[in-house]
């Protein structure tokens, strides 16, 4: 089954330097394990192509449901360097909640994850 | 020993609301304020205006807020503590003196921290061989050292402890860290020690979330963004600590907002690294061990904060000249608003080239289609209305000068549908870049004077 991030998880994201940071967390914490899952580092990586001109890393918080991308290369050189509309990374947040990803359909079920409407 | 020490964040950046410092001390119990103005590039801003007149160099807002609070400061005996200092703590612990001295029995006693400011130790450090690479880049500081215009050493808890147990009801500091200014007088109060590095964390962690204002309290919160009441009156945050390093975030009644657990997990992510290594100069805290709990109405209880020690490095931020730049926009109208802004993006393009104009960058974004989510937005080109936001960057003043006349001709010689360009000319501005670093701890000596 299709799942939106945008209906699992709400996200802030921040900057440091020329790297945007996106914070994952799940609306509910059952559905965690859906993102720490399926929301991989490489897949982020292949979601912000063309976007960013850095690596991806990816750190998990299960404490917090949530999950930390940094987004390297992210900023147009960041700060006050940056051109950007979004210099300062805040709106990578619901960028990244676009993002659609496939889940089986048993464990969707057995989750309630709401499909891609 | 205080069962619970409450501190109020009462401002996140310096251009925060003028008047939550005042709601902050008067909406409720607190014992300490705490107010952040210094983003990173902050500290330039006001190296320049010190530079023009010796007297400022100061985040200026902070002495309208003292005026605002001093009632309770001087009758209720809530405590302030600042990073308003900028590269001029010292004038503006007098400029809140004079303020002070227009009350009778003013009972004012300020802590001023300094020793931050490297700018003029910045030679002799770079000869004794402290590099100061760019923390991003690895490049050392001597290739921009002619362009730098401050340099400070991001300082911990310490000295901001000090002027607490020397009796200071307002302490007011240069480049302390943010987390720092929340920290300390939880330190101060439950004689937390150096080495009680899960308490310090916890410190850390309340500073962490509370340091953006009301950014953990409602405000920039997407999670039932619609439902979230009354945001023109939000409540800013503040803490209820007890000496065993748990924490409720909360904010006081009466006011706008929402603190729950997903609005506070938003802000514990915001601006994060390695979760597991959040390094401040007092401990390293591992953001993965926090527990949120909801704690009735607008209340989280924060808990299992762990600890480890310090690295022996401080963070320095420096600022320096790097260029030029310039942003001018255009607005094209329906049909095809997208494919005039596109149209006009190659036509100005072949027009700068014509003139032999070098950049280091230019960079074209149409708003209402791309600007924020790139190519993921997907077709926008049916949009009502797209804006040509043209941007360039480079070392040569006159080059970005001369775009800046480039964009006005465009409403009459290029594509069609054109408007929004009422503002004039874009301004040229320079752009003062920051450079981050890392210098040994024992060469920076924080000082710390008390003014009565």
């Amino acid at each position: 089954m299709k799942i939106r991030l945008l209906d699992i998880a709400h996200a802030r994201s921040g900057d440091k330097g020329d790297t945007a940071n996106v914070g994952v967390i799940a609306l509910q914490p059952r559905w965690y394990d859906v993102l720490e899952q399926f929301v991989t580092r490489s897949r982020v990586a292949d979601h912000f192509r063309g976007m960013i001109e850095g690596d991806v890393e990816r750190y998990e918080l299960p404490n917090l449901n949530a999950l930390n991308f940094l987004l390297h290369g992210a900023l147009d050189g960041g700060g006050t360097l940056s051109l950007k509309t979004d210099a300062q990374g805040k709106v990578y947040s619901t960028a990244l909640l676009r993002m659609v990803i496939d889940v089986p359909d048993a464990e969707a079920k057995r989750l309630a994850l709401p499909a891609v409407r | 020993m205080k069962e619970i020490v409450r501190v109020a964040a009462g401002q996140g950046f310096w251009g925060d609301d003028l008047d939550a410092p005042r709601r902050q001390v008067e909406g409720g119990q607190i014992d300490y304020l705490m107010l952040d103005y210094l983003a990173e590039v902050t500290m330039s801003i006001l190296q320049k205006q010190r530079e023009r007149d010796p007297s400022l160099g100061y985040a200026r807002d902070f002495v309208g807020a003292m005026e605002s609070i001093l009632p309770a400061v001087l009758d209720r005996e809530v405590k302030v503590v600042a990073n308003a200092g900028g590269v001029n703590p010292r004038a503006c612990a007098e400029a809140v003196r004079s303020v002070g001295a227009q009350r009778r029995g003013s009972k004012l006693r300020i802590g001023v921290v300094t020793g931050d400011d490297l700018l003029g130790r910045l030679d002799d450090l770079m000869a004794q061989g402290h590099a100061l690479a760019n923390m991003e880049t690895g490049e050392a500081l001597s290739s921009v050292r002619d362009r730098v215009l401050s340099a400070n050493a991001y300082i911990g808890s310490n000295p901001i402890v000090e002027a607490l147990h020397g009796g200071a009801n307002v302490v007011i500091t240069g480049r302390s860290t943010d987390t720092a200014l929340t920290m300390a007088p939880l330190r101060h109060e439950f004689g937390w020690g150096a080495e009680s590095w899960d308490q310090l964390a916890a410190g850390i962690v309340a500073g962490h979330i509370i340091e953006c204002g009301a950014q953990c309290s409602g405000g920039n919160c997407l999670y039932d963004w619609k439902s979230i009441p009354d945001l023109a009156n939000v409540g800013y945050p503040l803490v209820e600590a007890r000496a065993d390093g748990t924490f409720v975030v909360t904010k006081h009644p009466g006011t706008g907002g929402r603190v729950s657990v997903p609005t506070v997990s938003e802000q514990l992510v915001y601006e994060m690294g390695d979760p597991h290594s959040y390094i401040t100069p007092d401990v390293i805290a591992d953001f993965t061990t926090i527990r949120l709990a909801q704690d009735g109405e607008n209340r989280v209880l924060v808990s299992g904060i762990k600890g480890r020690p310090a690295t022996d490095k401080l963070k320095v931020s420096v600022a320096y000249r790097a260029g030029f730049k310039a942003v001018g926009t255009l607005v094209y109208a329906w049909p095809e608003a997208l494919e005039k802004a596109q149209a006009a993006d190659r036509i100005l393009r072949e027009r700068l080239d014509r003139l032999g104009l070098k950049f280091d960058r230019v960079l074209t974004e149409f708003v209402g289609a791309n600007a924020t989510h790139g190519a993921l937005a997907g077709d926008r080109h049916d949009a009502p209305e797209v804006q040509l936001r043209f941007g360039v960057r480079g070392s040569d003043r006159a080059a970005v000068e001369r775009f800046t006349r480039e964009i006005a001709p465009l409403v009459l010689n290029g594509p069609p549908s054109v408007t929004g360009f009422a503002g004039g000319r874009p301004k040229v501005e320079e752009i003062v870049a920051y450079w981050p670093a890392l210098i040994d701890k024992s060469v920076v000596k924080p000082k710390v004077e008390i003014i009565s």
